[in-house]
């Protein structure tokens, strides 16, 4: 089975967000870039597969040269080849850009690939769109938020999350399935691997190359304005026995908070 | 006209969709358009009368019963097929697992956008804004449409519901063809979890425990708060979950959940970045932690300094005795 993982580059979950007002984007100066973590799921489930079942596992990122460093990391986890599309557009929030760059080059390159896995969501723009998107743009069946996957030859069974439980859907193949936390435990880079990926080179393709105009991609969201969350002021801190500090929240409860 | 799609789960309308049909509702009146509902499913004439309460001047219902479980490829081919009818100005969802799913994929096969997860919605000049959180709420973003239909999905639990109100909609029942081979991906199984929890994205009240918890058995001390209150959910931060305490369903942050519930409850968490970037937006904050320096202080409106094995049985105690 031959799998296309997408991975993304993002500020890890610890980043201080600040915002460029003069740019209207988010200042990206001194941040730590990772692998979205919802990726990692995407690519430890690609070699789960692969090693139960054989086949190819192509990991495929869009974005800039930097996003090669994530590139490498699913290299260094077991992924057998990568791509770079280069994107240099800044973030434009619209999921859909991204969305047409990926159906276009499985569609050119990767006809015969059977399987794409994403993260559920990147923890940037925390969209939630490309993957539906793309197997809308596809025609291919969409599981969203998967905590479990099970293939056969020619189809198969995902669980995935809804509120308050779990829903089985059944698929055909090929198929766009995106991971959530739960699927799996991602692997840690052995010290060979990351040497074998090191050696590995990452082809890098342009838009152009793959014959995509930027007409084709006009973003259909205009970013009007970022802001900072609205701040919040501390409120009472009290330090007290026990009996006491319990009463006076049981207070707040119902006389601020008005929730008793 | 705005359309919204309704969900229906365990043959009830949810209320995220009614909030999402509220919004939709003011913004159809700030712009002077109609407002329309629509249901996908077998049989629907029983959730007609509520939405026509909630603002629907018209009210499709879609039926087949190859619709009654949800199907990500047909339920989108249907709603296309409507939007080709109908031709909405704008697509409200709430951004529910199902809204998440549906809302982009329509947006691909109708060439437009979708910003999802809004927070804020407003309308002048016939433009719509939705005002969205990225990075689980660290900063802000609003965006207009560049092309119709504007499609938005709304978080649960933000939006207030309209009073509703005496008014009927005009019932447009509709059987769409469709065919079992459409339906390329299918439902076939829901599951409750264990003792049906509500989940921390639909809760009024979390309840949340962290590192300071010490380990899984006393997370029992939390779910026994939890029963305390109506519609509450237990939360966790990711350290907890990580150290295999809690299920990750209960992770609230930027690789867990953001919510925005009335009262949120911080047991024993000292408050990383990522955790509170996905519940600071709660309208209430409470924390129980001992380290008076514990950043989870920094934005909670009652913080209480001791030890959560001290304080949460007396707190116990004081609730049970309050509710008598």
């Amino acid at each position: 089975m031959n799998i296309l993982v997408f991975v993304k580059m993002v500020p890890d979950s610890e980043s201080k967000i600040k915002i460029d007002h003069s740019q209207n984007r988010i200042d990206t100066e001194g941040l730590n870039f990772v692998m979205n973590p919802y990726d990692e799921y995407a690519v430890e489930e690609a070699l789960q597969i692969k090693a139960s079942k054989g086949g190819m596992v192509q990991v495929v990122s869009v974005g800039p040269d930097e996003s090669v460093a994530t590139l490498k990391k699913a290299l260094a986890m077991g992924a057998d080849e990568a791509l770079l599309i280069k994107d240099e557009q800044r973030e434009t929030y619209d999921g859909l850009r991204t969305a047409k760059i990926i159906a276009r080059v499985v569609k050119e390159k990767y006809a015969d690939y059977n399987l794409l896995l994403f993260g559920k969501q990147s923890i940037d723009t925390d969209n939630a769109q490309v993957p539906s998107m793309v197997a809308g743009l596809l025609d291919w069946p969409q599981v969203n938020i998967v905590t479990k996957l099970e293939l056969e030859e020619e189809s198969g069974a995902a669980f995935r999350e809804i509120e308050g439980a779990v829903e089985k859907v059944t698929f055909s193949l090929p198929a766009v399935i995106s991971a959530q936390k739960g699927l799996n435990e991602p692997r840690y880079e052995t010290l060979k691997g990351i040497m074998a990926a090191k050696r590995k080179e990452v082809p890098v393709v342009s838009l152009q190359e793959l014959g995509i105009q930027e007409s084709e991609l006009e973003s259909r969201l205009k970013l009007v304005k970022m802001s900072p969350p609205p701040t919040k002021e501390a409120g009472k801190q009290i330090e007290e026995e026990p009996e006491e500090a319990a009463k006076q929240l049981v207070r707040f409860l119902h006389d601020e908070a008005k929730i008793i | 006209m705005i359309l919204t799609y309704m969900e229906i789960r365990e043959g009830k309308i949810k209320k995220s969709s009614l909030e999402a049909l509220s919004e939709a509702k003011r913004r159809a009146d700030d712009i002077g358009e109609a407002l329309g509902a629509v249901f996908l499913g077998k049989d629907l004439e029983a959730f007609a009368e509520e939405a026509g309460q909630y603002g629907a001047s018209k009210v499709y219902l879609l039926e087949s019963p190859l619709l009654e479980h949800y199907s990500s490829s047909l339920f989108t081919s249907v709603l296309a097929g409507l939007v080709d009818e109908t031709k909405p100005k704008a697509l409200f969802f709430s951004a529910t697992a199902m809204g998440k799913d549906l809302s982009p994929r329509l947006a691909a096969k109708l060439d437009v956008g979708v910003a999802t997860d809004c927070t804020k919605t407003a309308a002048n000049d016939s433009v719509l804004e939705a005002e969205r959180p990225i990075f689980a709420g660290k900063a802000f973003a609003s965006f207009q449409f560049s092309a119709e239909p504007w499609i938005v999905s709304l978080r649960p639990n933000v939006f207030p519901l309209i009073e509703p109100l005496s008014e009927k909609g005009e019932i447009i029942k509709k059987k769409p063809a469709v065919s079992q081979g459409q339906a390329k991906d299918r439902v076939v199984e829901v599951k409750r979890e264990e003792g049906a929890e509500l989940d921390v994205t639909e809760a009024d009240i979390i309840i949340s425990g962290g590192r300071g918890m010490k380990g899984p058995e006393n997370f029992s001390l939390l779910k026994e708060l939890v029963a305390l209150f109506p519609n509450a959910a237990l939360g966790s931060s990711r350290s907890a979950v990580d150290a295999g305490w809690v299920d990750h369903q209960h992770q609230v942050g930027q690789t867990g959940k953001t919510v925005s519930p009335s009262l949120y409850i911080a047991v024993g968490i000292s408050g990383a970045i990522q955790h509170l970037a996905g519940m600071s937006s709660s309208k209430f904050i409470v924390a129980i932690n001992k380290d008076p320096e514990a950043p989870i202080f920094k934005v909670a409106d009652f913080g209480v300094v001791g030890d959560l094995f001290e304080v949460i049985p007396p707190f116990k105690k004081e609730l049970e005795r309050f509710k008598e």
